[in-house]
């Protein structure tokens, strides 16, 4: 796809870059040169530059839309199953969401002991949730962005999860969590636990709120952008392999290999992902429950 | 890669999501679940007694066919008895009727003989009486020589 009128580097930047509808701030000079009046103006950005000039004022509309639609793909499917899910001999899509539910169902049992209503509905949405959305890497990366393009919308990502906001806004929601039943379960000892652990002395109270603040913070971060950096490099790889086939005729089979193999490698990565933020999200909330 | 609102967006889909699918989803598929294995398990019980009855059947059964063998064997047992009982007897009822049949031929035979000498006898005085008649060409008092007559019948 690329040649032809973008360069490379235009070409993957072009794929890195959001669908963003944002507010520009005032007197920011657009892409055509018009020039945005008082009080800032709501509109699609053009392009990278308009759309870190919006700063936090923005919304990814693909990355919304994509993940969204996949959380109501995911609500529907198993909505229905659960509709038809009774003790008789289960077949098909039944069979095979029940095999998940189940499987979600004893990794939670394994590793959360306390008695919560809320985690094992909790890690089942997120594993399959971000299962689909890193799934979306799977489709060959032109498909959509081009269609798309050729109906007139500049920028489209159709992997949720190669956008840090989606990945650290699940993990921020799992971090709010985790900071409520800390202070739920624990109370007052959530306190203690942040001010007088691993030096249980009042003159290392400051040390110790530091390494225990240092380290709760960690949680959300590397479970956000794990997620990200992993599904970002895989996703980089798949445009960079593309990006191949406009090297030339001779190299459009090993391109096209090379996609595959990829692929298939991939196919390990986006299970191995989703299972990781499920897991870590269940440890996250069981420490969140135990007294030390 | 800029940080903006879309973060609370997704923030606020991830509340959506977990909720619906705490209300929605999770909850009946479990029950679904759950209620099926405790089906199996029954299914699987009643089949762990099914099992067994038929053990005990099949024990049972083994009882019950050794002691028809032995049963059976008592009958025959005894019926050879009885069998060789009523031979024994038939053979003895066949002494007896032999020796009967043998007596009383015996005593038929006897009294035959008996007869035939008696009558022997009575011709042969009959015949001495005639043939002396005729020797002495006289008659013979009857009554007077019967004396004699009788003594040579009993000499023959």
């Amino acid at each position: 796809m690329a040649g032809d009128t973008q360069t490379v580097s235009e070409y993957i930047v072009h794929h890195l870059t959001n669908l963003t509808y944002g507010k520009l701030p005032e007197g920011f000079e657009r892409y055509d040169g018009s020039v945005i009046g008082a009080g800032g103006q709501w509109v699609m950005a053009h392009g990278g530059d308009e759309a870190s000039a919006m700063g936090f004022n923005a919304i990814h509309v693909d990355s919304m839309i994509w993940s969204v639609g996949l959380g109501v793909i995911f609500c529907w499917l198993f909505r229905g199953v659960a509709k038809k899910a009774e003790a008789g001999v289960p077949s098909g899509v039944v069979n095979f969401c029940e095999m998940i539910v189940d499987f979600v169902d004893r990794t939670v049992k394994d590793t959360f002991h306390g008695n919560n209503k809320l985690v094992a509905p909790l890690a089942l949405t997120i594993f399959v949730w971000v299962f689909l959305m890193n799934l979306m890497d799977l489709v060959p990366v032109d498909l959509i962005p081009h269609t798309l393009m050729l109906l007139g919308v500049e920028y489209h990502k159709i992997v949720p999860s190669t956008d840090p906001n989606i990945t650290m806004g699940m993990a921020l929601g799992v971090f709010i969590l985790m900071l409520f039943y800390s202070i739920k379960v624990k109370g007052f000892g959530f306190v203690k636990e942040l001010t007088l652990n691993p030096f249980n002395h009042p003159l290392f109270i400051p040390i110790n709120l530091f390494m225990e603040v240092v380290g709760l913070l960690a949680k959300p971060f590397s479970l956000g952008l794990r997620l990200f950096g992993n599904m970002y490099a895989g996703e980089m790889i798949f445009i960079l392999i593309a990006a191949l086939f406009s090297a030339g005729v001779a190299w459009m089979l090993p391109a096209a290999l090379m996609q595959v193999g990829w692929a298939i490698f991939h196919v390990l990565v986006i299970t191995l992902q989703a299972f990781i933020f499920m897991v870590l999200t269940i440890v996250y909330l069981s420490m969140a429950h135990e007294d030390h | 890669m800029n940080i903006n609102l879309t973060l609370i967006g997704q923030m606020i889909a991830f509340v959506c999501f977990v909720v619906f699918c705490m209300k929605y989803v999770w909850p009946p598929i479990l029950a679904a679940m759950a209620e099926r294995e405790k089906k199996i398990a029954d299914g699987l019980a009643a089949a762990d007694r099914a099992s067994h009855d038929l053990e005990l059947a099949q024990e049972k059964a083994v009882e019950r066919m050794k002691e028809a063998k032995v049963e059976a064997s008592g009958i025959v047992d005894s019926a050879n008895k009885r069998a060789n009982q009523i031979i024994d007897e038939a053979k003895e009822a066949a002494h007896v009727e032999a020796d009967r049949v043998k007596a009383s031929a015996q005593a038929e035979i006897e009294q035959e003989t008996n007869r035939a000498r008696e009558e022997l006898r009575t011709q042969v005085a009959a015949l001495s009486l005639a043939g002396a008649e005729k020797v002495l060409g006289a008659s013979i008092d009857h009554a007077a020589h019967a004396q004699l007559v009788d003594k040579l019948a009993e000499e023959l």
